[in-house]
């Protein structure tokens, strides 16, 4: 890095502790980084690495933090709550018309049926997609989701291209996701801005009447629970 | 307040780019980041509301350059050194002050796996009466507080629709800064996409947004 990019982000690095707000930070912070200001995580330099490093060092030696606990956190979201949760769920829904009428009526209850539940998902909202209705869900504000069916979110949920489209062109924005919305189809723009978390009840293909449980669940995608993409048929075993 | 981080409808930010195999932490960093806010938040020294106005309030410039999880780095130091957990000294320095006496961890293990699958809810069983009904038209307030808000700018002095209510929540704007929880409903608001976005948007098309009762005034 050179000698005078770091002494400019130096000053800029005070004026942004002197706000106070945000105390932030360590010397050689965030400001100092040599970055490209490229947001693909891929060339994420090594720096924040070393600063949270330090940061739980420092944590755990003040006993604020068991690194246990952390460990613990981290197994759940890599291991435990996902996506799969919420495929369950939806293909539940399609196999059976009460507990579809429990899910959306009171979502909090039909999906603790299925033993799902807890941080960010407390406060559940499914929304139906139907032949005429689309949904589609965003937290413009942040990135709010719902944790508990769907896993932490995928990076382009939390970026600002698709925080800031999704309200203004929302057809634009499945187009990028390559879903083309017919004109007689309305649009349902959910933004998550309060407690509530939604979660999109995709419609069940066609093609799919005599399959199990099993089979439907492995149909349903994250994205169609997003609304940025429908479940077809012939998808089974796709990542997203 | 009316900060970068509030960007529905915004343009120019680029297209969505998608990875298809993405990991859930794509460097280990972002997951001990993302379970220390959860570690320190036991403390009870902040709460939800804060914790994302401590993000809200990283100048803009920052804001956008920074990845999701430097952003969770940036609010957590502020939180901590805010609520006296660390000073910054020991922030700058990696080290406890000489002569402070270590605590004991708010999260444990068992804890934190208890936290992950009972979450903590924002709702409140208080009677605090609704102050508008399914189906009735309601027009969001126009205003601009410098503090934590949950209203964003494009919905602001809009006409909608109670399409449901809720229930009774914490309110955003107060529990962010500490002045307490005063719970209210939230209701979800539908708000023509024409409402919103003008002669461009599509007629058929709608935004649901959650608004709190103290968002809203009678149309």
């Amino acid at each position: 890095m050179a000698d005078d990019k770091t002494s400019v982000d130096r000053r800029g690095f005070l004026k942004y502790a002197a706000t106070g707000a945000v105390a932030a930070a360590v010397p050689g912070s965030m400001h100092a980084q040599d970055h490209d200001h490229d947001h693909d995580h891929q060339v994420v330099p090594s720096d924040p690495a070393l600063r949270v490093k330090a940061l739980e060092s420092l944590l755990v030696e003040k006993g604020l933090v068991d690194r246990a606990a952390l460990d613990a956190l981290i197994d759940s979201y890599e291991h435990k709550v996902g996506p799969r949760n919420g495929a369950r769920v939806v293909a539940r829904a399609w196999a059976d018309s009460a507990y579809k009428q429990r899910l959306l009526t009171n979502a909090d209850a039909a999906i603790a049926e299925l033993g799902y539940g807890g941080l960010q998902g407390e406060h559940m909202v499914v929304v139906e997609n139907t032949p005429k209705v689309h949904n589609l869900v965003v937290c413009t504000l942040c990135s709010c989701y719902p944790w508990p069916v769907l896993g932490l979110p995928p990076v382009w949920y939390k970026s600002a291209p698709y925080r800031s489209r999704s309200v203004i062109d929302p057809r634009g924005v499945l187009r990028e996701f390559g879903l083309a919305l017919p004109d007689d189809v309305e649009v349902r723009v959910w933004d998550s801005t309060a407690e509530l978390r939604y979660l999109v009840l995709p419609e069940r293909p066609e093609g799919t009447e005599g399959m199990s449980g099993e089979a439907l669940e492995a149909l349903v995608t994250r994205d169609s629970m997003v609304g940025v993409a429908k479940v077809s048929a012939s998808k089974a075993g796709k990542a997203a | 307040m009316n900060g970068v981080h509030d960007m529905g409808g915004m343009h120019g930010m680029g297209p969505i780019i998608e990875d298809k195999n993405e990991p859930v932490f794509h460097q280990e960093w972002e997951g001990r980041i993302f379970a220390m806010n959860r570690a320190m938040g036991a403390w009870r020294k902040w709460n939800l509301d804060a914790s994302r106005h401590s993000k809200e309030v990283i100048p803009p410039a920052e804001y956008l350059r920074m990845s999701y999880y430097e952003r969770w780095v940036a609010g957590l130091v502020g939180l901590i050194v805010q609520s006296g957990l660390t000073t910054r000294a020991e922030i700058e320095s990696g080290a406890p002050a000489s002569g402070s006496v270590k605590a004991v961890p708010a999260l444990t293990a068992d804890k934190a796996v208890a936290l992950v699958e009972k979450g903590v809810p924002a709702s409140r069983s208080v009677n605090v009466a609704a102050r508008f009904q399914v189906g009735q038209r309601v027009r969001t307030r126009n205003m601009h507080p410098v503090g934590h808000t949950r209203l964003p700018r494009y919905a602001r002095g809009k006409f909608g629709t109670i399409d449901r209510d809720h229930g009774v929540f914490v309110f955003p704007d107060t529990n962010a800064h500490f002045l307490g929880e005063k719970p209210q409903h939230v209701y979800s608001v539908r708000f023509g996409a024409r409402e919103l976005w003008g002669a461009q948007a599509e007629e058929k098309d709608s935004v649901y947004v959650d608004m709190w009762d103290d968002y809203l005034e009678t149309a």
